[in-house]
């Protein structure tokens, strides 16, 4: 299944490639990959999705914390979680019927349309994973140019949190 | 406060974490370190002839001393020579910090001369790195590579330094850090104490148990314990590869070494056994055999520092998190407090079964090998005469292939850090070298290494650096002409064709070669010569002595576990299987 496991790291060069690394490494397969710093600048915050069974679940989480580089490690999965990733869609939208269907489509989708030309809109979404594959489903037949996702960003609900 | 170039902070550094002894090799991105190195009298700088060697002397130093080892060398070259010697010591979680030379900051990335991402390209093989991009950092970076090496799982830390961070003519104030603290590694020391009962609880109710320890115990220097606890339940126990000597191999209640080529009764007690304590061991492949079939009436307690261990390739169901010394003493305590003994009549109908196993097929009972005679050495005869030669008391050393396997299974270990092998990474050519760094460590001690041609060859050139330093090892080559674990394998699944496992028209004159360098060489072709001249060659005691012993050709390791099998799957001998 998707786990959803978010890391924080000490800020420092190499760090990432590090969790990059251990990945290629021990087998493991990355589906998103988001990092940057947090308020406080000397931690990064890492967010990374990938397909696992139970046991190498539990093996990624303590292979991570194993490194050095990482202060703490958590399977978002486990727990409610809050999932959210940014796209930015560029589809082909010549005549008026076209722009008008991609627009209820977008509000819809609760999208926003953030650039226009004679002959393209580019949408911005947010949402889970699959709400924006269900968008992207949706606009496929009218003609993407270009995809751009974020990746997973996540965080626990309720009290829960991590900081060091 | 005093104020120091890089370089000298370097060696200032090492001295301070309490180094006496570092073996490299210079080259131009460290000869700042090598400059300073030559101007200060307490750290001591062997130069070996490899830098792969530098790395498996530090190696050999530490397994035998529990000390962190170190090893200095230049950048490119040097550091993709150390990157062997680094592997290994990572697959057998020894404390190494390894210095290497880096071009200067501002050519990093030019592929400059002898330029190679060190972090890089050690990063899949070291418990942490570090790049130090400042004078003012080497101190505190290096204060912290030796903790990191020597805390928690230990592991071989890598601290590369620019040219220019280590530069004579800028100097920066010097201090030593009293303490190291990372917010980010807090290694766990104890056990669950809640665990740790129903460890001892399910432990105390055992009708077929083993113990089963591994490297852990010798590095956490938990042998006491181990032979306390295994004493007072009077349970088996059986060792890893890595754990020989953990527990005494003369005492009766050792069954001998587990997996691949263990004994018949430690393998067919796991198969049978209960509850299955394993401390400070992994399950690796060369143990377990089948995955599927392995142990099915077993209760699994497995005690390790390394979280990742556990549950990695068997699921314990009792998993402890902790050091083999803390969590045994504590399970000793608690024993103590709940009062509650083992079943002594179960536990004499097991050993009743153990006992009978090793009669039958036990290696220790009987001569399960043809015996030697005239002019055929069987190797397990060499060793035979190793130990006795030695009084069992050597440290021994050893390359990688039959005479591994042969001296894991004929030097009966008493003691721990005295068996010094490649166990993780199987590293030919480590032998040698790990007897110099032990011979340093122990300068009267008997030190021997035992090889073969094939694996003596990897790291032949360091006879130079054992004339140098005068370190007396003696290297018993069991030679058998071929790379005999090899040739074991093409008989045994490729019907004896013998491919790229032969040479024996090519092989050294070693005594000729020994001499060359300036040691003792000897020859020995006929049996009855053997005990003789192994008694000569350790009465040589100041002297390097290269012993080359004619041994059997055809000879294979029994037992062997049967591929695919379950652990008591063995092939006995040639013909004979379980």
């Amino acid at each position: 299944m998707k786990r959803i496991i978010s890391i924080l790291l000490e800020n420092e060069s190499g760090a990432l490639s590090r969790v990059v690394g251990l990945f290629a490494q021990r087998g493991y397969n990355i589906d998103t990959l988001t990092v940057a710093p947090t308020d406080d600048d000397t931690l990064s915050r890492l967010t990374l999705t990938t397909q696992s069974d139970d046991q190498m679940a539990e093996q990624i989480v303590k292979q991570l914390h194993k490194l050095i580089d990482t202060i703490k490690v958590v399977d978002l999965t486990v727990g409610s979680h809050i999932e959210r990733e940014l796209m930015l869609v560029k589809i082909k939208a010549s005549d008026a019927e076209v722009r008008a269907e991609l627009k209820s489509c977008v509000e819809i989708f609760r999208g926003h349309v953030v650039d226009v030309t004679a002959s393209t809109y580019t949408v911005q979404l947010t949402g889970d994973s699959d709400k924006l594959d269900a968008f992207i489903d949706a606009v496929r037949e009218i003609g993407i140019m270009e995809v751009v996702r974020t990746g997973v960003s996540g965080i626990a609900r309720g009290d829960k949190f991590l900081r060091v | 406060m005093e104020h120091l170039s890089g370089g000298e902070i370097v060696i200032c550094a090492l001295k301070d974490a309490g180094v006496k002894h570092v073996w490299g090799y210079p080259g131009g991105a460290a000869l700042h370190i090598y400059d300073a190195l030559y101007r200060q009298e307490d750290v001591e700088h062997l130069l070996v002839r490899h830098e792969q060697a530098a790395v498996h002397a530090a190696d050999g130093f530490s397994r035998a001393t529990g000390e962190v080892g170190t090893a200095l060398v230049t950048s490119g070259p040097g550091a993709t020579n150390a990157i062997t010697g680094i592997a290994t010591a990572y697959m057998d979680s020894i404390p190494l910090v390894v210095i290497s030379g880096q071009v200067p900051k501002i050519k990093i990335g030019q592929d400059a001369f002898q330029e190679t991402d060190m972090v890089g390209v050690s990063r899949p093989i070291v418990k942490h790195s570090f790049l130090v991009t400042q004078a003012e950092d080497i101190a505190e970076t290096i204060a912290k590579a030796y903790y990191i090496a020597s805390t928690g799982r230990p592991g071989p830390v890598v601290v590369d330094i620019p040219k220019d961070v280590t530069d004579p003519n800028y100097k920066v104030p010097y201090e030593w850090p009293a303490n190291i603290k990372m917010r980010s590694y807090q290694p766990t020391n104890k056990g669950h104490r809640g665990q740790l009962k129903r460890a001892v609880k399910t432990l105390l109710s055992a009708k077929k148990p083993v113990i089963y320890s591994g490297g852990g115990v010798i590095l956490d220097n938990a042998s006491d314990q181990l032979i306390e606890l295994a004493q007072r339940l009077n349970y088996p126990v059986t060792n890893t590869l890595m754990g020989l000597g953990a527990y005494p191999a003369t005492d009766r209640q050792f069954i001998g070494m587990l997996g691949m080529h263990g004994t018949y009764e430690a393998n067919t007690a796991m198969h049978e056994s209960d509850v299955i304590f394993a401390v400070g061991a992994r399950f690796d492949d060369r143990v377990t055999n089948d995955l599927d079939k392995f142990c099915p009436h077993a209760t699994i307690i497995h005690i390790d520092v390394d979280p990742t261990s556990i549950s990695k390739n068997i699921n314990a169901h009792i998993p402890v998190v902790g050091t083999c010394t803390s969590v045994l003493n504590e399970m000793l305590s608690i024993a103590d407090d709940m009062a509650t003994e083992p079943d002594a009549e179960a536990i004499k109908d097991w050993w009743a079964r153990i006992d009978q196993w090793r009669a039958d097929k036990g290696i220790y009972t009987a001569n399960r090998y043809e015996p030697s005679v005239g002019d055929i050495i069987k190797p397990q005869d060499a060793i035979k005469a190793l130990y006795k030669a030695t009084d069992g008391n050597a440290y021994v050393t050893s390359d990688v292939g039959q005479h591994q396997m042969f001296a894991a299974q004929y030097y009966l270990f008493d003691k721990p850090r005295r068996w010094i092998n490649s166990g993780g990474l199987g590293t030919m050519g480590f032998g040698l070298p790990a007897a110099m760094g032990v011979q340093l460590a122990f300068p009267d001690a008997q030190v021997a290494c035992v090889t073969g041609e094939g694996s003596i060859q990897m790291c032949i050139q360091e006879l130079s650096t054992c004339s140098q330093y005068n370190l007396p090892v003696k290297i018993i080559n069991l030679n058998n002409s071929a790379l005999g674990m090899v040739r074991q394998w093409q008989d045994m699944n490729y019907s004896s064709r013998y491919s790229q496992s032969l040479y024996e028209d090519s092989l050294p004159d070693f005594v000729a070669l020994a001499e060359a360098y300036g040691h003792v060489g000897m020859k020995v072709t006929r049996y009855e010569d053997l005990e003789e001249k192994m008694r000569e060659c350790f009465a040589l005691k100041d002297r390097t002595v290269f012993m080359d012993i004619c041994v059997d050709k055809s000879e294979h390791v029994y037992p062997m576990q049967i591929p695919g099998g379950a652990m008591g799957d063995l092939f006995l001998n040639k013909s004979e299987k379980t």
